[in-house]
């Protein structure tokens, strides 16, 4: 029959989906080297869990060998987007971004897989979005029993794509930005400050966003708080879906445009990597690039504002404890902000900073990633945590919201004693401290 | 044999989950770190014991069916690459040290483990593992024997045979034999532990070795040197040798690598210059201080153009980074990279040099060389586009006369990454028809259905 779509024409049109990513994958030149970093290589052993097998296997796909698969999908998948591989490759390929291309391909050819699906339309939808964590938060009681003194909880019931043991962070009963007036005004402003609070901080750790208000008006910046402000579209993007990401983002920038602010600041890596990288995702829409880029000119991450704008530290009270700092993924290979949180905890008085090994190793959460890959990540993080034991520290800080879970269920599987919290929570707490003097 | 059979009869050896088959699996064991070399293999199976490894042999053996042991995949002459198909052995389940002897200073590790990962158990005993490749963070033990891998130390410290005491190894057949061992001295029967140690995978499996073990030298002077001529680069690299030092490492680069590492990493080298010297000497802190004092006599003799003495670890990391980035920087020049590893005793460096750099030019094709000095172990590297055909014929042109002429001058067409697939063609020009005829011999002997990584190092038999 005439009109029967033969496996060949599968393939070639499979391999149009990657061309124009044809020269990017030629630049590897197959060492291996990316197996040295790659924190799945290490659990696995498998070349397909690596940046070179993944590279190979978009190759055979050009070249017409392979086609897209389920297998190939699931292959792509096995990636924390932890960048390690780009940033010791010694011919510069961004490994993750063309493995975020093999996904994107993926989709193309095969849709999104069912549940994905159904959480992206969740998202694509703002209002419903926010109301179904809402409500999540305010019976939250009933379904997540607590884990005492690690603000975190333990589902139960089973809950559909998750591990019954998994501790897990609490969704709040208030999410943040229901907490708040829209501008948080304070007496002759330094700095007018939009806050982009990212998902988790809006829904589940309310804490750390509450610190990161309090220490701005502590240093004299009136908070903006847009409402209308959505998911940073990282979890979309780093799944392929590139268009309904890239629609997030114009949203976004939408909402940021509409308040006259000097800074806009998030406390989460992963959602100032987006919001810095928002002209990238948009560079083929100029006009929304350049819209993007004027946005991204404002974006910094908290400890990155608070360093590059000065902050008090005369009204600092002690913080008797160790602590120890995991260098999450996008605020080390990221958005490059290593030293900034460091100088914070350094200046809090009392606080004793002890680096642990291979801080900047990926903690195994992927954001998602944790939730396809439970028992893998798992393991990832169990080398984290080894890590974080050998500190004796009381504390360990991260600058990510999704870490910080992750590292939290970490120490309790581990039945380790470590809180884990933001940087900016403790600032925000020294400066409570001080006032108690 | 079908394939379904070989499938299920290696999941009854292994266990199902060891066993990898489907179609994108199968292209991820294609390859390895070697551009332009990809076969598909049946079936990739992990083995997690000598058992194991030895009851696949038996069955391939019978049914005569190649097998390719395989570690990280990481060498540079096509050695794990399935070139007839059959079974790719993946030896990463061989993944413990399993003991450290600290009287006889010898470890025994499996073959799976990663050498850096042996470095680091060693370390806090004050112990080295010298042999040190440029995978040395992601080269298999196994590999690194199979290959008789080299690295930056071997000038001083040998390559990986000098460090091989013993192995245990799978035959074609499903034996399994012991090699040496812990004894320093053993001239029991052939020497088979050598004879393992870089046959590439040919020969039998190798499963364990032992491994032995130096202690880490107390002290370390480092310097950098710049010439502006090959010749006077070359004088000084033999000059040090006849002043009866052995540098732990003297590194060359050629005025190619040197401009390349500049233009990306702008650390002001001097693209001027003809070649830059690399040495370390190390040991006891005395005999350092005074072979480093005669190292900057020879250096300033020959017309050194600069000398830094590298003031700390941090300095001499700053001071290294030309070397440590010369490979990658001129693989970002182009696509498709060769890193080849021609030899010549250390008296014809410079000519040897003379002959890549008019290679390069006669054939219009971009070569940096770089490489180790002091046991004139080079690394022509060559950069093109493998997609380019024109330009891949003159590449091989140009590769013939680099191989011609190493072999002209005495020596070799590999020091330290295997002949594999890559370097097949000149192999006679080095060992002539009775050299070859005696390794085919061996390997007629040892594997007579000829299903160990066939086709490699002797080619067809």
């Amino acid at each position: 029959m005439a009109n029967e779509i033969t496996a060949e024409e599968i393939n070639k049109h499979d391999a149009t989906l990657l061309k124009d990513i044809d020269d990017a994958l030629a630049n590897c030149m197959k060492c291996g080297n990316c197996q040295a970093g790659c924190p799945i290589y290490r659990e696995t052993r498998k070349e397909f869990s690596v940046a070179r097998g993944k590279i190979s296997l978009m190759q055979a796909i050009l070249s017409g060998k392979l086609e897209i698969t389920k297998e190939f999908d699931s292959m792509m998948a096995q990636c924390l987007t932890c960048k390690t591989c780009a940033a010791n490759c010694p011919c510069g390929v961004k490994a993750d971004e063309l493995i975020l291309r093999g996904r994107h391909a993926t989709i193309k050819a095969r849709g999104l897989n069912p549940i994905k699906k159904t959480v992206f339309s969740l998202l694509s939808n703002r209002p419903l979005f926010n109301t179904v964590l809402r409500m999540g938060g305010m019976f939250g009681w009933l379904t997540f029993k607590d884990i005492p003194d690690k603000n975190a909880v333990l589902s139960r019931l089973p809950m559909p794509g998750m591990d019954p043991n998994r501790a897990t962070a609490p969704l709040a009963s208030t999410p943040l930005r229901a907490e708040y007036p829209p501008v948080i005004k304070v007496d002759n402003p330094r700095y007018k400050v939009a806050f982009f609070t990212g998902c988790t901080i809006n829904f589940m750790y309310t804490d750390m966003g509450k610190a990161v208000i309090e220490v701005l008006k502590e240093n004299g910046h009136e908070v903006i708080l847009p409402g209308a402000q959505h998911c940073c579209g990282t979890p979309v993007h780093v799944s392929g879906a590139f268009e309904l990401a890239n629609e997030m983002a114009k949203h976004n920038i939408e909402v940021f445009e509409r308040y006259e602010c000097d800074y806009i600041v998030g406390a989460c890596g992963s959602c100032v990597e987006a919001l810095l990288d928002y002209p990238k995702w948009l560079e083929d829409e100029p006009d929304w690039a350049a819209r993007a880029q004027n946005i991204a000119d404002k974006v910094r991450e908290i400890s990155q504002f608070l360093v590059e704008t000065g902050y008090k530290t005369d009204n600092l009270g002690a913080i008797n404890k160790t602590v120890t700092m995991h260098d999450p993924c996008h605020m080390v290979r990221g958005i490059h902000v290593t030293e900034q949180p460091r100088e914070i905890l350094k200046s809090i008085p009392g606080l004793n900073f002890v680096e642990m090994k291979e801080h900047d190793r990926c903690c195994g959460s992927g954001g998602s990633f944790s939730l396809a890959h439970y028992e893998l990540s798992r393991q990832i993080n169990d080398r984290k945590c080894e890590n974080i034991k050998a500190t004796n520290a009381d504390y360990v800080c991260a600058s990510c919201p999704s870490c910080r879970m992750h590292i939290t269920d970490g120490i309790v599987q581990n039945k380790m004693p470590q809180v884990v919290y933001h940087p900016i929570q403790l600032l925000a707490e020294s400066y409570k401290l001080g006032k108690q003097k | 044999m079908e394939k379904d059979q070989l499938i299920a009869e290696m999941k009854k050896i292994v266990g199902e989950e060891n066993v990898l088959h489907s179609k994108e699996a199968l292209y991820a064991y294609s390859y390895d770190a070697t551009p332009g070399h990809i076969y598909m293999p049946d079936v990739v199976v992990s083995p997690g014991n000598v058992q194991e490894v030895s009851a696949i042999m038996k069955f391939a053996n019978e049914h005569k069916i190649p097998v390719y042991p395989r570690g990280s995949g990481t060498n540079l002459s096509a050695g794990t690459a399935p070139l007839k198909g059959g079974i790719v052995l993946l030896m990463l389940r061989f993944n413990k040290i399993l003991d450290l002897d600290l009287e006889n200073l010898i470890a025994e590790v499996e073959v799976g483990v990663v050498v850096q990962d042996i470095n680091d158990y060693v370390a806090p005993h004050g112990l080295i593992y010298p042999p040190d490749p440029g995978t040395v963070k992601t080269a298999s033990l196994g590999g690194t024997i199979c290959e008789n891998s080299g690295g930056l130390r071997g000038l001083k410290y040998g390559i990986t045979k000098n460090y091989v005491q013993g192995l245990e190894v799978v035959l074609a057949n499903g034996d399994i034999i012991h090699t040496g061992g812990k004894n320093v001295k053993d001239v029991s029967g052939y020497d088979m532990t050598k004879l393992f140690t870089g046959s590439e995978g040919t020969l039998g499996i190798v499963t364990k070795a032992y491994l032995k073990l130096v202690p880490k030298p107390e002290a370390q002077a480092s310097m950098i040197a710049v010439f502006n001529t090959l010749e006077d680069a070359g004088n000084a690299v033999s000059d040090i040798i006849a002043a009866k030092i052995i540098p732990a490492t003297m590194e060359i680069l050629d005025n190619s690598s040197i401009r390349t590492v500049e233009d990306f990493m702008h650390v002001g080298l001097p693209t001027d210059a003809a070649a830059i010297l690399l040495l370390e000497v190390d040991g006891h802190p005395v005999i350092v201080a005074d072979e480093k004092e005669k190292v900057l006599e020879v250096l300033k003799k020959n017309n050194a153009a600069e000398v830094t003495l590298a003031k700390s670890p941090e300095h001499k990391e700053q001071l290294w980074t030309a070397r440590r980035m010369a490979l990658p920087c001129l693989a970002k020049l182009r696509p498709t990279t060769f890193v080849e590893d021609a030899t010549v005793p250390r008296s014809k460096l410079t000519q040897f040099l003379k002959i890549v750099t008019k290679a390069a030019k006669d054939y219009n094709v971009t070569i940096g060389t770089f490489g180790h000095a002091g046991d004139g172990n080079m690394h022509p590297t060559i950069v093109c586009d493998l997609r380019d055909k024109e330009e891949m014929e003159r590449v091989h042109k140009a590769m013939d006369v680099i191989f011609r002429g190493a072999v002209e001058l005495g020596g070799t067409l590999s020091g330290e990454h295997g002949i594999g697939l890559g370097k097949l063609p000149w192999m006679e020009l080095q060992h002539g028809k009775e050299g070859m005829n005696a390794m085919k011999a061996i390997k007629r002997a040892l594997d007579p259905n000829l299903i160990l990584n066939p086709g490699k190092l002797i080619g067809e038999c």
